[in-house]
């Protein structure tokens, strides 16, 4: 097994043997020296977009407000991602007490999981967690508490302002940015919204500090991260693999023989295909022009007895069903996408207009409102441009 | 509409009789009632002073929310490309086969409801599906054949 493919178990690891020992710890820092730490480790969110940790913090410490937010966004609907179920399962102590630092660090006095309904059987355990989590922030006088708030089916409500919406009792739509949630956000005052993840890996920062983490990855993006595998493999699962894998390196561990085409990042990530697997490395800088591609996670992979239309045509309709219907260029843009393909499949359209297709989806990308509209075009694009004879015939 | 009322008053007991209460209050509804209904939508409006339009708006939102009549038990099949890929169609067909029901639909006496839903969080185990809050994960259909057995004979 190549190195970068041992798991490392950093985040699904046992407990350290004193119950909320590293928050206790953090607890006496001054909240400078964490921010610091969190910038210098480069920790990225784990929630799909990738933005700094420490800055994300840093701002919403500055930010001026009697209240402030913690968020744990567990609203996990990517296709293909799980991870964060089995955090939340398994170490839900780790998450706490990342939400804990944070609340430290930022002056923040309630907190909330936003678990989606899907993952309702998680509450009572969740819950028997955050009663103990109470019971240490008064021991260690930290006054914060965490409350779970329940989605209801809503892929769209894991965008962090259609989440702040979503609680304050409003329809889950995403909010224009900037104002950021850091400075404006649940109730108008300043938020940090963190993927379940990116808490975990933050209070690992803490613990193990800066430099450990860095050993970790690769330039620009540092540390461990958990994959969801699925899809044509012999072991599908939840992996806790270092960054700076190649695609190559990870068919050969992961894939059935066969693979044809690996989905990164989900229905709103890239589908890299087989004549590009080695030269396409797992990190987040650069998107598709660059050969490393950004990450919540999410590895779906695909073998050759699979048609690359039927899988567009299902991340489509996905798109057109969970579209929150706001903005015009994704609302009508999805349904135009998932219309015309079937054109051109079924020979009512001829092949160009996949074209004019291709340009809608860069329309939808600077137009649309939010990440899920603009990110339509990722694996439009890789797909049509990748397997464009499997759309046609 | 006594028990809706004795529902709100137990949500807004925690929340408060605030907007924030309203998505709590809506999925505490639908738990109980199965839907949510137009007099159980106005009386959710007047308790929280908002206009009933706004709560038809969030109720029509969600899709773990209904303004139709569902069965006792929803039965929420993934159809996300993963559990698609895992045969899906045959989970569906065995379920449609046994409650003599199609997509969409409840059963006359109001106990079973099939619908689709997207990506439930367990690719890695797929086909999955949701029966109210439980999940079952890696389904066949001697699997589901059971399950389905044995929520018929609960009440
Ligand atoms: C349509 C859409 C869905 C999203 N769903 C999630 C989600 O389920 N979980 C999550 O952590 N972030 C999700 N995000 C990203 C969040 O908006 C946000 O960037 C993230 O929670 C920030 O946390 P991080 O910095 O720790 O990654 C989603 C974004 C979009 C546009
Ligand atoms: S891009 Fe789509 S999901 Fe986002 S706000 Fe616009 S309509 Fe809603
Ligand atoms: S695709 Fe069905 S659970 Fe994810």
């Amino acid at each position: 097994m190549a190195e970068r493919l041992q798991r490392l178990d950093m985040i699904l690891g046992t407990y350290s043997p004193e119950k909320y020992k590293i928050l206790e710890k953090n607890l006496s820092r001054p909240k400078n020296e964490i921010i610091k730490d969190l910038i210098d480790s480069g920790l990225k969110g784990r929630g799909g977009a990738g933005f700094l940790t420490g800055l994300k913090w840093k701002y919403a410490a500055m930010a001026e407000g009697e209240q402030k937010f913690v968020i744990c966004n567990a609203d996990e609907g990517e296709p293909g991602t799980f991870k964060d179920r089995e955090i939340l399962s398994k170490v839900p102590r780790k998450v706490l007490s990342g939400m804990g630092i944070c609340a430290y660090v930022i002056g923040a006095n309630k907190g909330y999981i936003y678990l989606r309904g899907e993952y309702k059987f998680l509450v009572p355990q969740l819950q028997k967690e955050i009663d103990e989590f109470h019971v240490y922030c008064d021991i260690h006088n930290l006054k914060f508490r965490v409350e779970i708030f329940l989605g209801s089916g809503a892929y769209v409500c894991g965008e962090e302002t259609a989440l702040l919406n979503s609680i304050e009792g409003k329809r889950g739509e995403p909010r224009n940015k900037p104002p950021f949630p850091t400075n404006i956000g649940l109730f108008g005052c300043p938020t940090v919204i963190n993927n379940v993840e990116t808490l975990v890996s933050a209070m690992t920062v803490c613990n193990i500090g800066p430099d450990e983490f860095k050993k970790l990855g690769i330039q620009d993006s540092h540390g461990s991260k958990l994959f969801s595998i699925s899809g044509d493999t012999p072991k599908p699962g939840i992996y806790d693999l270092e960054f700076g894998l190649s695609l190559d390196e990870f068919v050969r561990e992961f894939g059935d023989g066969d693979t044809k085409a690996v989905q990164v990042g989900g229905a709103s990530g890239f589908c890299v295909p087989r004549k590009k697997f080695s030269q396409t490395t797992l990190g987040f800088k650069g998107g598709l022009s660059g050969d490393n591609l950004p990450t919540g996670g999410s590895m779906m992979i695909f073998n050759s007895t699979r048609s690359m239309y039927h899988v567009l045509e299902n991340y489509l309709e996905f798109f057109e069903e969970e579209s929150c219907g706001q903005c015009t260029p994704c609302r009508i843009g999805c349904q135009q996408l998932k219309k015309g393909i079937d054109a051109v499949k079924r020979g009512i359209k001829p092949p160009e207009y996949l074209e004019q297709l291709l340009s809608l989806t860069e329309t939808m990308k600077i137009t649309a409102k939010c990440g899920l509209g603009q990110s339509v075009a990722n694996s439009f694009s890789s797909i049509v441009e990748n397997f464009r004879e499997e759309m046609i015939y | 509409m006594p028990h809706t009322r004795e529902l709100i008053d137990k949500v807004t007991g925690h929340y408060g009789a605030n907007r924030e209460a309203l998505l709590p209050i809506l999925q505490e509804i639908q738990r109980n009632e199965q839907y949510l209904s137009d007099e159980a939508m106005v009386e959710v409006a007047k308790t929280l002073d908002i206009s009933s339009a706004d709560v038809y708006g969030k109720a029509t939102f969600y899709s773990f929310l209904d303004t139709i009549p569902r069965g006792k038990y929803v039965i929420r099949v993934c159809k996300t490309i993963v559990c698609d890929m895992h045969n899906k169609n045959k989970i569906i067909e065995t379920i449609e086969n046994l409650l003599k029901i199609k997509v969409g639909e409840t059963t006359l006496n109001r106990k079973f409801s099939l619908l689709y839903t997207n990506c439930l969080g367990w690719c890695h185990k797929g086909p999955a599906m949701l029966i109210n809050d439980d999940v079952y994960t890696e389904l066949t259909p001697e699997k589901v054949r059971d399950i389905i057995r044995e929520y018929k004979n609960k009440p």
